[in-house]
């Protein structure tokens, strides 16, 4: 018999356990399955992990990763600084390995890890109450989008303009499933701001909610309290929140948000080609029966003991089934973990030291841009730690020429929008040293 | 004791780099209502006590590196280290999305090859990555459903048929995509009830989603005559492929005329459950669906690989970027790994251990159908109750005192006090012989003194966990002085 990497049978093993099931061969197993299906699949034979591992790493040393490259390119997935410790706990295989904490007397790890997430996400939001995780920010904006149906009711949805175009797609393809009809709301082209003309003027009796980035995907700061007046207290707000930004700006839950959702890559987690990051979802407390996802919650045991459990599971797919809030079953549990570990480490004074430095960096380096001939501001309106710059030149090319420099250039606009050409979306963090800032400011100024 | 209850105020685990601010500061340049009043509460903690905290959890989790899962329906299969170690290469884990194509061809290799893989593995002949997880696909699968019968001007198929014993997934992602759902039942021998399928199929129903093997670990033996009767009413074959880990290199969904799969990358492809997930769920469809899938999907011309977006009828984007690549890593990893031939053996021995285990259980408790099993099979527990006063959530509770994770318990539904038993093809027969024997002593002290069982678990950190109350006034975070 051929060895297999990950099967512990022996031949005597085989023969045994034949002889206690009571058949002669294997394939007598399979006899329910018409012998017309039989298959030879062609897929190359074993190997070893170790012509595994260099096959692959071969592969992997194809791609320039960002290790290599100074990075002013975010758009939603965001390179940080990371502390040693989250991959050194986030290996552990009593995390890794652990299935849904269903038997929650054998998952207290896991459960009280979540509950904690929770709590996080409730102190980063400014809301009541948060789930223990989604797959991203979009698929999470979409949920919401549903939720405000649920809890509104209506048939309909704004979404911003200046939302991440990703996230607005994501949102129409949840909707067209649910026959809900979205509609965009333009954004100022001058501050990059909603144009509130225009909300109002799509804003209608049956609007079940509205959902803006805080920042938008171009940067800029979205003024919450005011959209919140001007939709009145019908429509559902729903602010798609960056979390390192909510370590200087104000709690959505403070300035009027009845749900938060968001994308928590940047606590943590590896940019890793897009996923798995994860999404996280909050809300205020009266809407908790109405969530999607799994919520854990603080009991008792009959001892008296503190511990933790799923709660609220009438709400979802395994109960309730068709009448479930969602169908949501896997989460992203690992990466919220990622996301705890992260948050943990860097604590309160941490996350607003690393938002400070994004700002200070992002301001400083449109400084410098503001005063070329050729490159020009794009937007008025305050901004966090990206910004939108026109460029007098083929974009695309001069970005082959940063790459050159090891520099990951502004984000071409164009692919989202034909009538940005030339506008690049530039972002730093706190991991961008002064030196990479100075050098690329250099590049910029060289072309005017 | 929570995090928040370690946390003093002043300490620090993190240091940034010692730089020089260039004097931009929030409070000077935004005003003041949107600058925060007070920083977010995390907690402040030393790296140590970062460190001894999460340890300390880890060390309440039950894992399959810690013990057996016989989880049915979850193949809770060992996770290999190498899938970890290929997900954790630089070239990989630090890659952008918005990278140019020529930066991360690499990367789009890996994609497009998994792809391929698994088209080969089950019959179809164009695959998505883009879904998240299990049910993630299934809500794409719908969408299609719904899109396919919208472009043929067939928007009044509003009905989806699913088995009463499927995932509550199914019929939660067909109602998510706006269909009606209709439950066909089980027949005594545990397969979909052939005649009353036919009955329900008419010009409303898009179409049927199964599972095959199904939930109770038999195969759809007639299948053929399923796929039939649903394609010459005009309906969809939906697969849910939780249990295609029974039927690698030995059936494809493709072949048995199914319309759609999804695949559980977390599930089949050894990648790990990470406490609820991340998982993956990439869609397989037919030829004539290929134009409705989400963007962007991979292609090579033979010299470059690159993301097409250019679907015309594709029914958009479900999440963010191209899908859970981290995951994809560690599913192509093992695919290479076990190879076509190895992919086959898995399930052999998936097979072999389900059906070892079976028949010496069956001694104990009678298996719900009497049949050779695939992957898993379900213990009817209503024994249980008759004979020794005792539940299924008894012995369950009463399992975890040996250090094993029980069943999935009280699923399916058509079960009465179902015990659903997938042992997976990693687990040595000593281990699946230890379980049989535990699962004898407690019967035992059942028999003897059933108040052991309605005691138990008390090894574990914590006894059985009032849930009720936990529902009725959720406490969902900490709070200070609670």
């Amino acid at each position: 018999m051929p060895e297999f990497p990950y099967l512990p049978q022996t031949n005597k093993d085989v023969e045994e356990m034949l002889e206690v099931v009571g058949v002669k061969s294997v394939s007598e197993l399979f006899k329910d399955i018409p012998d017309k299906f039989d298959v030879d699949i062609s897929i190359p034979e074993s190997k070893d992990e170790f012509s595994v591992l260099r096959d692959l790493k071969e592969l992997s040393e194809k791609n320039i990763t960002l290790d290599d490259l100074s990075v002013f390119r975010g758009a939603g997935v965001y390179k940080h600084f990371v502390p040693s410790v989250v991959q050194a706990i986030a290996s552990r295989g009593e995390f890794l390995t652990a299935y849904t904490p269903y038997q929650a007397e054998v998952s207290q790890g896991t459960l009280q890890m979540l509950f904690e997430f929770q709590t996080m996400i409730c102190e980063l939001t400014g809301m009541e109450v948060a789930n223990s995780s989604m797959y991203d920010g979009a698929s999470a904006a979409a949920e919401a989008a549903l939720m405000a149906v649920r809890v509104r009711g209506g048939q309909k949805v704004l979404v911003s303009g200046s939302l991440h175009p990703e996230y607005i797609d994501t949102i129409k393809t949840y909707c067209f499933g649910s026959d809900i009809s979205v509609e965009t709301v333009a954004f100022d082209s001058e501050t990059g701001q909603v144009d509130f003309a225009d909300l109002e003027k799509k804003l209608t009796e049956d609007t079940s909610g509205f959902v803006l980035g805080y920042p938008n995907f171009f940067g800029i700061i979205e003024n919450i309290s005011e959209v919140r007046t001007r939709i009145g207290e019908k429509t559902m707000l729903i602010v798609c929140a960056d979390p390192i930004a909510l370590g200087i700006l104000e709690a959505p839950g403070k300035l009027g948000a009845d749900v938060v959702v968001g994308e928590g890559q940047s606590l943590g987690n590896s940019p890793s080609f897009g996923g798995p990051g994860l999404g996280f979802f909050a809300s205020k407390e009266s809407y908790i029966r109405k969530m999607p996802g799994r919520i854990i919650g603080e009991t008792k045991d009959s001892d008296g003991r503190t511990g933790y459990v799923m709660v609220l599971q009438t709400r979802e797919q395994h109960i309730r089934r068709s009448k479930a809030t969602s169908n949501i079953c896997s989460n992203h549990a690992f990466n919220a973990l990622i996301a705890s570990i992260y948050m943990s480490m860097i604590g309160s004074d941490g996350i607003r030291e690393i938002a400070k430095r994004s700002f200070d960096k992002a301001h400083y380096l449109a400084e410098r841009i503001g005063r070329t001939d050729r490159v020009r501001l794009v937007f008025t309106g305050p901004f966090f730690n990206e910004f939108v710059a026109q460029f007098d030149c083929n974009l695309k090319e001069f970005n082959e020429r940063l790459l050159e420099d090891k520099i990951l250039g502004p984000l071409e606009l164009e692919r989202f929008n034909e009538e940005m050409k030339g506008y690049g979306l530039i972002c730093t963090t706190e991991a961008n040293l002064n030196e990479e800032i100075e050098f690329f400011a250099g590049r910029l100024e060289e072309i005017s | 004791m929570t995090i928040f209850d370690l946390s003093t105020e002043g300490r620090k685990a993190f240091h940034l780099p010692k730089e020089e601010s260039y004097g931009y500061d929030p409070s000077d340049l935004l005003r003041e209502d949107w600058l925060r009043e007070k920083n977010p509460g995390l907690p402040q903690l030393s790296e140590l006590q970062v460190i001894r905290h999460y340890t300390g959890l880890s060390e309440k989790n039950h894992s399959v590196d810690t013990g057996f899962y016989p989880l049915g329906s979850c193949t809770m299969k060992y996770n290999p280290r190498l899938n970890e170690k290929v997900a954790g290469l630089e070239g990989f884990s630090q890659i952008h999305p918005y990278q140019s194509e020529e930066t991360v061809q690499g990367a789009l290799e890996v994609m497009f090859n998994l792809q391929n893989s698994l088209c080969e593995i089950t019959g179809m002949s164009n695959f998505t990555l883009q879904p998240a997880a299990g049910a993630h696909g299934e809500l794409v699968g719908m969408l299609l459903m719904k899109k396919y019968f919208e472009l043929r001007g067939e928007s009044n198929r509003k009905k989806v048929i699913v088995p009463d014993s499927a995932h509550g997934t199914n019929p939660a992602s067909a109602a998510m995509a706006g269909f009606e759902v209709v439950e066909v039942p089980s027949g005594s021998n545990g397969r979909v009830a052939l005649n009353s399928l036919v009955e329900m199929l008419d010009e409303d129903v898009a179409g049927i989603m199964l599972t095959n093997p199904n939930t109770v670990g038999l195969f759809e033996n007639e299948i053929c005559e399923i796929q039939e009767a649903a394609h010459k009413k005009g309906a969809l074959l939906y697969y849910d492929g939780a249990n295609l880990n029974a039927i690698m290199g030995h059936a494809r969904p493709g072949d048995m005329g199914f319309d759609i799969v999804h695949l559980n990358l977390h599930k089949t492809f050894s990648t790990p459950h990470g406490m609820g997930g991340p998982g993956s769920g990439p869609v397989g469809v037919k030829s004539f669906l290929a134009d409705l899938l989400p963007v962007p999907v991979v292609n090579f011309d033979g010299r470059k690989f690159s993301f097409d977006y250019n679907l015309p009828n594709s029914i958009g984007k479900v999440r963010s970027f191209y899908g859970n690549f981290g995951v994809f890593l560690k599913a192509y990893a093992y695919i290479l790994s076990m190879g076509g031939n190895g992919l086959k053996r898995a399930s052999e021995m998936a097979v072999l251990n389900a059906n070892y285990l079976r028949v010496k259980l069956n001694k104990l408790i009678p298996t719900a159908y009497p049949d050779i099993c695939m992957h898993e099979f379900v213990l009817k527990g209503s024994k249980l109750v008759s004979e020794y006063e005792v539940k299924t959530l008894d012995v369950a509770k009463r399992l975890l005192d040996y250090g094993i994770h029980p069943p999935t318990v009280y699923f399916p539904l058509i079960v009465d006090e179902a015990l659903m038993i997938e042992p997976t093809e990693t687990e040595t027969k000593e281990v699946l012989d230890a379980f049989a024997d535990t699962f004898e002593k407690i019967l035992k002290e059942a028999k003897e003194d059933p108040s052991i069982l309605k005691a138990a678990p008390q090894k574990t950190v914590v006894g059985r966990l009032d849930e009720a109350t936990a529902s009725r006034k959720p406490k969902t975070r900490w709070s200070k002085g609670t």
